[in-house]
């Protein structure tokens, strides 16, 4: 009764020689269109440099101001400006001001290239229920799957650096922004779709006019997750050459300096805090036209 | 009087094939037998109308009698299974996508039961939105939708939000959208259904108001017999997908084609309904104030009533007196028939 509690797995050879297959040809992928590949991200990378060399040749108090101005624009709630403010300032009194330009820098590329990207995949998916098929259980994967394993292959890909951790965040971040596009388009009312197709609405001016209007608050919600996700992956992609508030979170791990860890680690959860009410308030204030029945 | 609209041999049967089932069902196929066998749902049987130009035709059923699907194939947000729907010598259900786009945009709007307005607009925004679809510059189109706004009264209202409004004001909007596109058919489907009996009247009365000087080609779907019979000048009565009777509103209640529609019109106010000429007798010498024959037999009691010869004569338009009526033949008009004596005397 050997089979029974032997499970009847591939020969150890076998299985090696399977890995092997799988490792040499991605390697040989990799020889062959790396360069290429890494050239079609130059752009990217420049911007990226360019964003985070202007943030950190800011000067602060300018940064500041334009943080809290942005937070009263998007929130018009003087506390969440307030506390952006106060938070800034500590963060830059206790030394993390460069490292928190750079995480920033990262950020707002990122969330740029999720909506880029995500708001296109999220519309094509509400309008077929085939690409909703296709593209559901890719979403689940990239969501679920431990995100140490895609950095392997990007980092043969494309080495270390600013690039390679840039696409492990968005891969890490985008799915929230796909599904909520997605999910906020599926929900736009029947009645008002029907009135948009009896008035003549061409399939443009009823996605343009009706359909992402309505979305908005859901597409909202995700451009917040998404921001949120990727702040949450800031120092797992510090591993591979991503500066900012992840490397000091890096070296205390392996270093054991506690109060370092702390001092970063509550850093990225200000800037969290910060983005996070500021985007929500926002979000809320496109659907101040649900509430209040005036008389 | 001229057509505008003339559908011929409708059919739509909802399931998965449909059209394999058109055969049985023109063989004669029950609805309800459709249903249990073959799993599909007969929304509409063999639907022929004509309905007047200028006038408002009335489509009466009660719910699942597949009137609102009738009124959705007329600008075809719902494709039928067979059949063609004639709109000045063209066939809605021939045109190409485009075409199609221009008839909806420039020929037919539509009011909705629901409202249907965009939440996330204003009520100056919801009512430019036909112009903007078709492509009318921002300042031309909020000149029209102002004029529309101010003539279903909500002056004053433009830049709340539909959700700020009352059900009665949300439906004014909804009709100052569907009038601003300017198209001569205007499709109503159910909508006043959802607003309070005050306000349903109300909004009765403008659009009643508004049809008085713009002449547009309307079809009014309703389940509310009272409504049919106060705005309609023609009516067609459904049955699970069936036409069983058309005519103006004074056919359907002094010959209703069946026990179906006699039980409906039995609680009418007969008075609000039938007009002079349909009860006047032979003329006589007697006299008494001049009426005409389309005044309805409510407004000619008091008259007659006051006349001290207890009669009124009834004249045409040039004067003439064609007939006379007295106070028991008004009496006799308004009261409830006995139904079976009725319906005997009908066969």
């Amino acid at each position: 009764m050997d089979w029974l509690t032997e499970f009847p797995e591939l020969g150890r050879r076998d299985l090696r020689d399977f890995r092997k297959g799988i490792d040499e040809s991605f390697k040989s992928f990799t020889r062959t269109y790396g360069e290429a590949i890494e050239s079609f991200f130059d752009p990217l990378l420049q911007f990226l440099i360019w964003l985070e060399r202007l943030l950190l040749a800011t000067p602060w108090p300018l940064f500041i101001i334009v943080v809290a101005g942005l937070g009263w624009l998007a929130s018009r709630n003087i506390k969440i400006v307030i506390g952006s403010v106060i938070s800034l300032f500590l963060i830059g009194y206790l030394g993390m001001w460069e490292d928190t330009m750079s995480t920033v820098s990262i950020i707002v590329v990122c969330t740029m290239l999720c909506i880029g990207l995500g708001l296109p995949i999220g519309i094509l998916m509400s309008r077929s229920d085939r690409a909703q098929r296709i593209v559901t259980p890719i979403l689940d994967v990239m969501q679920t799957i431990p995100s140490f394993v895609y950095l392997i292959p990007v980092v043969m890909l494309l080495g270390i650096g600013k690039v390679p951790g840039l696409i492990s965040v968005v891969i890490y971040a985008i799915p929230p922004m796909i599904r909520l596009t997605n999910l906020g388009i599926r929900l736009v009312d029947k009645e008002v779709l029907e009135a948009a197709d009896a008035f003549g609405a061409s399939p443009w001016q009823k996605l343009v006019q009706v359909q992402i209007p309505l979305a908005l608050p859901n597409i909202f919600a995700g451009v917040n997750q998404t921001i949120m996700m990727s702040l949450a992956m800031v120092v797992i992609a510090s591993m591979i050459g991503v500066t900012g508030l992840g490397q000091p979170v890096l070296k205390a791990i392996s270093n054991q300096y506690l109060a370092m860890g702390l001092l970063n680690g509550l850093a990225i959860v200000a800037l969290a805090i910060i983005f996070d009410r500021i985007s929500q308030s926002y979000g809320e204030r496109l659907q101040k036209y649900r509430g209040d029945r005036g008389e | 009087m001229e057509t505008k609209i003339e559908i011929k041999n409708l059919y739509k049967i909802f399931g998965d094939n449909p059209t394999a089932m058109l055969e049985k069902v023109r063989n004669g196929l029950s609805k309800d037998d459709l249903n249990d066998q073959h799993n599909h749902v007969l929304g509409l049987s063999d639907i022929n109308l004509k309905m007047p130009s200028k006038g408002i035709q009335v489509v009466m059923g009660l719910s699942g009698s597949g009137k609102s699907t009738l009124i959705r194939h007329i600008n075809r947000l719902i494709e039928p299974t067979a059949g063609e729907v004639w709109i000045d010598g063209q066939n809605v259900l021939d045109m190409d996508e485009k075409t199609l786009r221009n008839f909806r945009r420039n020929n037919a709007s539509m009011v909705f039961q629901k409202f249907a307005l965009l939440p996330h607009r204003s009520v100056m925004d919801n009512t430019i939105y036909g112009l903007e679809i078709q492509g009318i510059a921002s300042k031309e189109a909020k000149k029209r939708a102002a004029y529309w706004i101010d003539r279903v009264g909500l002056s004053g209202f433009e830049d709340n939000f539909p959700g700020q409004l009352s059900g009665g004001m949300q439906q004014r909007v909804g009709l100052a959208r569907a009038l601003a596109t300017d198209a001569d058919i205007l499709l109503m489907d159910e909508a006043f259904s959802a607003l309070d009996p005050l306000i349903r009247t109300d909004m009765q009365n403008i659009l009643l108001d508004l049809q008085q000087e713009l002449h547009k080609t309307i079809v009014f779907i309703t389940h509310d017999l009272e409504e049919a019979l106060r705005i309609g000048d023609q009516i067609a009565i459904l049955r699970d997908g069936e036409m069983i009777q058309q005519g103006t509103p004074q056919d359907i209640v002094l010959k209703p084609h069946d026990d179906y529609i006699a039980d409906f019109t039995r609680d009418i106010n007969r008075g609000r309904v039938i007009q002079l000429k349909t009860i006047m007798n032979a003329p006589n010498d007697k006299p008494g104030p001049e009426l005409s024959g389309d005044m309805l037999v409510e407004d000619a009691a008091q008259l007659v009533t006051e006349s001290p010869s207890s009669q009124g004569r009834v004249v045409n338009t040039d004067g003439e007196v064609i007939g006379v009526v007295d106070i028991k033949d008004l009496i006799r008009a308004m009261a409830r028939p006995n139904m079976e004596s009725r319906l005997e005397e009908l066969e």
